[in-house]
């Protein structure tokens, strides 16, 4: 029963513990969420990663030859994992969140007491999450199949981790504008696999045409997925400085969007 | 105090439907408030509003003192919310739900569970705790709602229709549990269809008809405006139709059942003698308990002729 007593003044809110409690508690749903259904959160990348390594890598790499003084298989694997922390954080945010938003249980957090940015923050969180579980998982198939040198750690730790903002931040917005469940597969099919497929993970740029290669310049992952190649390699196709301008920059700039629509209720609030 | 304060309010959606027109509203602090009112004719926008579900075009509102532009945060910690439709995660656990909700209020995760523990079973939910929800009955669903909203106890509790379709047993079992939320101290806001269910819990009522409140009175003195009360006699002998009973008026709800309209300063003995001139013999006799429809029908009636 409630202990409430009548005529006593509300207590204040305690607002840095209630942050934390709910902000714990979004990423704690998240987590349950990931692993309750972790045939269709993890495994799917890890089996693609396995079939990507054993066409790409085993059966073209050999015909390929080295790459930037690597093998091909060794060559593919970080943008491989790259690729896998994209579409997983992208993912496991547009779905939960247009899930909540379509279930209406959205409701739940809209009524509490937590901020918006701190809503977003779970979310992503959450994301990320998922982006880290599916790096690891996909790393360690590409540990079976090559040996993977680490040249720079904090780099790798630092693309991973921002590219990974970055995405779990667009499924939010995504999901945010999304009315209905083709509308939150539009991105991912149209937008996000063209970008990664042509975003270096399987060739380097200079292997293409000038033109080819001015046009590469303009999408976002091929600095992702260079930066990570970098962390791991130590080459790059493009300056790795640019890249994390470019990350911090997406990063900044989603995240303001996000919350601005999230105040302004885009899509939740009437 | 206040628990809710609310000065002309006004909510017009961007179909230009105006929902609200400009209310004024408050609701002391301890009350069991009913917010009545026909279809559409705004309650939960108001409470959408309150709840900060929907956004306002005008006015102020606050809970108990926390303004709800200048201080949401606090405001909101203050309600907890059972809203019309259900809106949990139908493929979560009721303990899920329930311990999840508390830790969106900052309650730590040891405490939301003794909370869930107490909560589930004086709902009758705890065998169910580890089921998917999805699988719970309409009135398991509705009173799951009510757990999760009494998670942080809070000091404002509001009920958006919270027994539609639920059977009667569990419906007055939910009014027991309500009526001993309320006198621990927690004010609730109502709003029903079920005008018995109005009349029989709330201390306060406020009708609400286009966007405006029509009426706003302690429920005692809103009954106390009927001239007239009605009987509902069980007769021993059944009847084909209605005996005429002049001055009062006759219904004959079914063949052993006669609902009569008398008014108050009338005598009960010349009601009785009258059906003894008739032949009829009365069993039983009891109030009927609906009299709040007849002041809400002829107070929305009005509002809407008006």
């Amino acid at each position: 029963m409630s202990a409430v007593a009548e005529n006593v003044p509300p207590q204040p809110l305690a607002v840095g513990r209630t942050r934390w409690v709910g902000f714990k508690t979004i990423v704690i749903r998240e987590f349950h969420r990931i692993i309750r259904i972790w045939s269709q959160t993890i495994l799917p990348s890890a089996v693609t990663a396995t079939l990507y390594f054993v066409i790409f890598g085993t059966v073209f790499g050999r015909r390929i030859g080295p790459l930037g003084g690597f093998g091909y298989m060794m060559f593919i694997a970080p943008g491989l994992i790259m690729q896998a922390v994209i579409n997983n954080s992208f993912t496991n945010v547009v779905s939960s969140f247009f899930g909540a938003k379509f279930g209406k249980h959205i409701e739940e957090l809209l009524v509490s007491p937590l901020p918006s940015w701190l809503i977003v923050s779970g979310y992503v969180t959450g994301g990320m999450a998922r982006g880290a579980m599916v790096g690891l998982a996909v790393t360690a198939v590409a540990l079976f199949f090559t040996h993977l040198p680490v040249a720079h750690p904090l780099i790798v730790v630092g693309a991973a981790i921002l590219t990974s903002l970055t995405f779990s931040l667009g499924g939010f917005l995504n999901a945010m504008f999304a009315k209905n469940f083709d509308q939150i597969s539009i991105i991912p099919t149209f937008l996000l696999s063209p970008l990664t497929y042509l975003g270096g993970v399987f060739y380097s740029i200079n292997w293409l045409p000038e033109w080819a290669h001015h046009l590469s310049l303009i999408d976002p992952i091929l600095y992702m997925v260079n930066a990570f190649r970098f962390g791991f390699l130590g080459v790059s196709d493009v300056s790795v400085t640019e890249a994390f301008a470019i990350m911090l920059l997406a990063v900044a700039g989603l995240f303001t969007a996000a919350v601005v629509l999230m105040e302004r209720g885009a899509g939740i609030r009437e | 105090m206040n628990a809710l304060s609310v000065r002309g309010l006004s909510k017009t959606y961007r179909n230009g439907v105006q929902a609200l027109k400009g209310i004024d509203l408050s609701v002391e602090q301890g009350d069991f408030f009913a917010l009545l009112g026909p279809n559409g004719a705004g309650k939960t926008t108001l409470i959408g509003i309150v709840t900060s579900l929907v956004k306002k075009t005008g006015g102020e509102a606050s809970i108990f003192g926390y303004d709800l532009d200048r201080d949401l945060e606090a405001a909101k910690s203050c309600i907890g919310v059972v809203p019309q439709e259900i809106n949990f995660n139908l493929f979560e656990t009721p303990e899920t739900i329930v311990v999840n909700q508390a830790g969106f209020y900052g309650i730590p995760r040891p405490v939301a569970r003794e909370r869930a523990e107490r909560y589930l079973k004086q709902l009758q939910l705890w065998d169910k705790r580890k089921h998917a929800s999805r699988g719970l009955s309409g009135g398991m669903k509705r009173r799951l709602m009510i757990a999760r909203a009494l998670m942080h106890e809070p000091r404002l509790l509001i009920l958006d229709e919270p027994t539609a379709g639920v059977d009667i047993e569990i419906r007055r079992s939910m009014w027991d549990f309500l009526r001993e939320i309320n006198r621990s101290g927690t004010t609730i806001i109502l709003t029903t269809h079920y005008l018995e269910e109005a009349e029989t819990l709330c201390r306060s009522i406020a009708i609400i008809n286009g966007g405006r409140i029509i009426e706003r009175d302690r429920m005692s003195n809103l009954l106390r405006r009927l001239h007239t009360e009605a009987f509902v006699i069980s007769l021993r002998e059944p009847l084909t139709r209605a005996p005429s009973l002049e001055p009062y008026v006759v219904r004959l709800t079914d063949e052993h059942t006669l609902e009569v309209e008398v008014s108050k300063d009338a005598n009960l003995n010349d009601l009785f003698a009258r059906l003894s001139a008739h032949g009829i013999e009365a069993l039983s006799m009891r109030t009927k308990v609906n009299r709040l429809e007849e002041i809400f029908m002829r107070l929305v009636e009005k509002g809407t002729a008006a």
